[in-house]
């Protein structure tokens, strides 16, 4: 939408959707997030690097089976072996690490990860396609077309973050990681379970990641880096959301995807409203890409632990 | 019981607010602060005389931790107020108040780890012997801090670990060393936090007789739960229940006053 | 012999003039650039090695002012340009006015991070950086998104910057003085005070310290010495862009400090050195080379844990 142009209420709703839809991605990026550095206190610089092999894998599959419904289930579970074979061997020692210890062996995977990316998929980026069942337009709303694709990515956040609900307040696995998020000490006082309860969440949050990475994979590009420009989104919401929470997460994540994406679309036009031009198209772009930031100081002056930190 | 140290014995009743004595070093008056339903000091009203050792003694849940906690400026109460040698500090910081000369143990022992016993002492002496916005000069070439530190880590007792990293001490040592902490800033009034927690037997007759040296000294104000170490230190004591003082007087007149027995000391050692 | 011990660091230190004679005499000038930039990245993460090391105060802010005294020295370069000693191309002028850019800038973010802790100290200092990363991308005048090119290096009155030995060895010079003062810093009642803040605020608190005000101008200083960085860095490529505050310009400052030796005063040397150096010889003979940087990072975590530096101090 060109700055100056009329509002419209369609625009509006389109963009909401959109803020939804972004948020609910970034939920899955942050639930795992949170999780490992709530219960584990993990700082995990590579989480954005299983985003990315995720997505790399579901677009490689996707090429070989023609089937992007086949391919993302293939996809998950293969990043999430990868997952968990990666918190076995490289972060279980470091979990009594000190949090530097922990950004440098992590930033060390980061590079690693994207130059085995790199070789065996080269440089270019890789085209994953949305699919063709969903490639059309849905009419929401008289003059509202709406992607399918958008829609059925935000199908599935919603079914994904009713799932986890579920998981997380009624199964006892789910008591135990909200135990060990509200109480490590308490958590690794319960015997070596649970080792395999770590390994475990670190394999649903590589999981989580992997289909972000599938959906988001058509929409945005699938490359080296994708992962790193995707993690400070993910760590601003796990910070506005609190720290262990996954209702925070997902709180957080829908806020940062809303205001994320309605700073972009409206900010420069709202400048305009009372600045002259030439300074609102300036101070525009950058003001809406700091607006998230601006969202988390505002939320940490208010509550400087988060929205609903577990540990009280 | 050592009587040579102790102030004339007050009232068996509580001592009315109204004319404070000249030599009112700290003066607590209608102190009231509140978490959400939860009433954690009740308009709270405690005068400490300079000179004099006074134990606050009271059940769990009282909110001892709560008082000393807005005595020492780590928490602003609601209402009320906190006189220090005649300033009112009700809305001073904890380290402005600790600059006044009002010096504070802790019940959690809390130390700095990562130092040796005699500099972590040295840091509280630093803190009083002008200002710590040097930056080239090396601190271990200050003979007068480090001079001063050896000096009080001697007389708490800890000669011996004088140069070992704090962090490796005892469980004993950890508090001798809190306490030389609060000593090494030169207090006008020492806040002993539980000074005894946690302690054995034989590490509690040392802390005591420990305690008993610094009486002369200076003004102490004393939250502890070890009756012994009341009876033998305090020369007044004051009774907290449910956020307020329920009476106030010297240790015979609390351990004659019935309700103070009924409340608090009743089913417990009790006098020997 | 235990002078030796500590002095060894000073005299590589010092052994580092021999280089431009031993690089030319090799005819691998390139190297010499190669050291300055060593050199300032150096200083980069020593001046977060005050942060991280002494104050405890993780920051991943800290490129912004490395970027922000970069833009300082450009932005005099390209408005007031000339040869005087007031002329924005002035190096006693420029880079001064970098340094004081950078510390009015860490007085505001330091002030409002100040009130947070920990992890979320981290991210504040992370979205002020974010903050001024794309203030200076929408800056169109100077370049934006593309950066800034300077017309030449600044002018120091009695010597030529243009010659990459020259300012290789007032690169050295103020790195030499930066490590100097960060040991007096480290041992003096300042230094004393920030790692007992450290290791325990609340006591230190009530001991009669200002724990935040002190916090705030080891910031300041800190963020004044990234400045000259940026300056440096700015001279050095003739160019400045908004990647030099991008949050992953600030992580490698912080995995250069981490490597090296979180608190040593050789820590910022150690890890830029060890982390530029692995870049450039590996990238010599493989193109993965990053998959050595990083084999090398989980190695330093596994094996040295107190960094490159630290494993070769005794253990006290």
């Amino acid at each position: 939408m060109r700055p100056g142009a009329p509002l419209s209420v369609l625009y509006v709703v389109e963009q909401g959707l959109n803020g939804l839809q972004f948020g609910l991605m970034l939920f899955l990026l942050a639930a795992g997030l949170t999780l490992v550095f709530g219960i584990m206190d993990l700082i995990n610089l590579a989480h954005g690097s299983l985003y990315m092999v995720g997505a790399y894998l579901a677009a490689t599959l996707t090429q070989a089976t023609g089937s992007f419904v086949l391919a993302v289930p293939l996809a998950i579970v293969a990043t999430a072996a990868i997952g968990m074979v990666l918190e076995t061997m490289l972060l279980r020692p470091l979990y009594k690490r000190d949090h530097m210890s922990q950004v440098l062996a992590t930033f060390g995977v980061i590079l690693i990860a994207n130059e085995v990316t790199r070789a065996i998929w080269g440089v270019q980026p890789l085209s994953l396609n949305v699919p063709a069942a969903v490639s059309g337009s849905v009419e929401l709303l008289p003059g509202l077309p709406y992607s399918a694709f958008r829609l059925f990515i935000i199908g599935v956040g919603l079914a994904v973050a009713a799932m986890l609900y579920v998981v997380v307040a009624h199964t006892r696995v789910g008591m135990l990681v909200r135990a060990g998020a509200s109480n490590r000490a308490m958590a690794t006082a319960m015997g070596t379970d649970i080792r395999r309860l770590f390994t475990l969440v670190f394999g649903c949050g590589a999981a989580l990641c992997a289909l972000a990475g599938a959906l988001l994979g058509p929409l945005l590009a699938v490359q080296v880096g994708m992962g790193e420009s995707i993690l400070i989104l993910a760590f601003v919401v796990v910070v506005i959301g609190g720290i262990g929470s996954i209702r925070g997460a997902l709180v957080g994540a829908l806020l940062v995807g809303t205001v994320d994406t309605f700073g972009r679309a409206f900010v420069p036009t709202a400048l305009r409203a009372f600045l002259p031009p030439s300074f609102a198209d300036a101070a525009g772009p950058p003001l809406a890409a700091i607006s998230i930031y601006i969202l988390m100081i505002a939320v940490l002056f208010w509550k400087p632990q988060g929205l609903f930190p577990a540990r009280g | 019981m050592n009587t040579a140290a102790k102030q004339p014995s007050g009232a068996p009743l509580p001592r009315v607010a109204g004319t404070p004595a000249d030599d009112v070093l700290l003066q607590v008056s209608a102190l009231s602060k509140r978490f959400g339903g939860i009433v954690a000091t009740d308009a709270l009203t405690l005068s400490v005389e300079r000179g004099e050792t006074q134990a606050v003694i009271g059940p769990n849940g009282a909110g001892k931790s709560t008082l000393i906690a807005q005595i020492s400026g780590s928490l602003a109460p609601d209402r009320g107020a906190i006189v220090f040698d005649g300033v009112d500090v009700t809305h001073r910081s904890a380290h402005e108040r600790a600059m006044r000369g009002l010096a504070r143990s802790f019940q959690i022992t809390s130390i700095f780890p990562s130092f040796s016993v005699v500099d972590n002492v040295a840091l509280a002496v630093q803190a009083g012997i002008g200002s710590s916005l040097r930056f080239w000069r090396a601190v271990r070439s200050e003979a007068t801090i480090g001079d001063a530190a050896r000096k009080i880590v001697a007389q708490v007792g800890l000669a011996d670990v004088a140069d070992a990293n704090a962090g490796a001490l005892s469980h004993g040592e950890h508090r001798q060393l809190e306490l030389g902490i609060a000593l090494a800033t030169q207090p006008k009034l020492l806040l002993l936090d539980e000074p005894m927690a946690g302690m054995g037997r034989e590490e509690s007759v040392r802390m005591v007789a420990l305690i008993e040296r610094l009486k002369d000294r200076f003004t102490i104000l004393l939250v502890e739960h070890d009756m012994d170490a009341v009876f033998r230190l305090a020369d007044r004591i004051s009774v907290l229940v449910a956020g307020r003082i329920v009476a106030t007087g010297s240790v015979d007149d609390v351990r004659a006053n019935e309700e103070v027995r009924a409340a608090y000391l009743g089913d417990d050692e009790g006098a020997e | 012999m235990a002078w030796l011990r500590r002095a060894w660091p000073w005299i590589a230190l010092a052994l580092g003039v021999l280089l431009p004679p031993l690089a030319a005499a090799l005819g691998q000038e390139f190297y010499i650039s190669l050291a300055s930039r060593i050199g300032v990245l150096a200083l980069l993460a020593t001046s977060l090695n005050l942060l991280v090391g002494l104050g405890g105060m993780v920051s991943l802010g800290h490129a912004a002012f490395y970027g922000t005294g970069a833009y300082a020295v450009a932005i005099a370069a390209v408005e007031w340009p000339g040869n005087g000693w007031l002329a924005g191309e002035s190096a006693l002028l420029a880079w001064p006015l970098a340094m004081v850019a950078s510390a009015l800038l860490a007085l505001v973010v330091g002030a409002i991070s100040m009130r947070t802790r920990g992890q979320y100290f981290i991210m504040i200092t992370l979205a002020f950086a974010q903050m001024v990363y794309y203030v200076f991308v929408s800056l169109k005048r100077y370049g934006g998104d593309d950066g800034l090119s300077l017309p030449r290096r600044s002018h120091l009155p009695g010597l030529d910057l243009a010659s990459d030995t020259t300012f290789y060895y007032v690169v050295l010079a103020l790195l030499a003085l930066a490590l100097l003062l960060f040991t007096r810093v480290v041992a003096s009642r300042f230094g004393r005070v920030l790692r007992a803040i450290k290791d325990n605020e609340a006591r230190a608190e009530s001991l009669g310290y200002p724990c935040t005000r002190y916090k705030l101008i080891a910031f300041v200083i800190a963020g004044a010495w990234a400045g000259l960085a940026g300056a440096l860095m700015a001279n050095q490529g003739s160019f400045v862009s908004p990647n030099l505050m991008h949050w992953e310009q600030s992580g490698t400052a912080l995995v250069m400090v981490i490597l090296g030796g979180i608190g040593d005063p050789w820590g910022g040397l150690a890890g830029a050195a060890v982390f530029m150096l692995i870049e450039e010889v590996l990238s010599a003979y493989t193109q993965r080379w990053p998959i050595g940087l990083g084999l090398v990072l989980l190695a330093v975590v596994f094996f040295a844990p107190r960094g490159i530096a630290g494993a070769f101090r005794k253990r006290e």
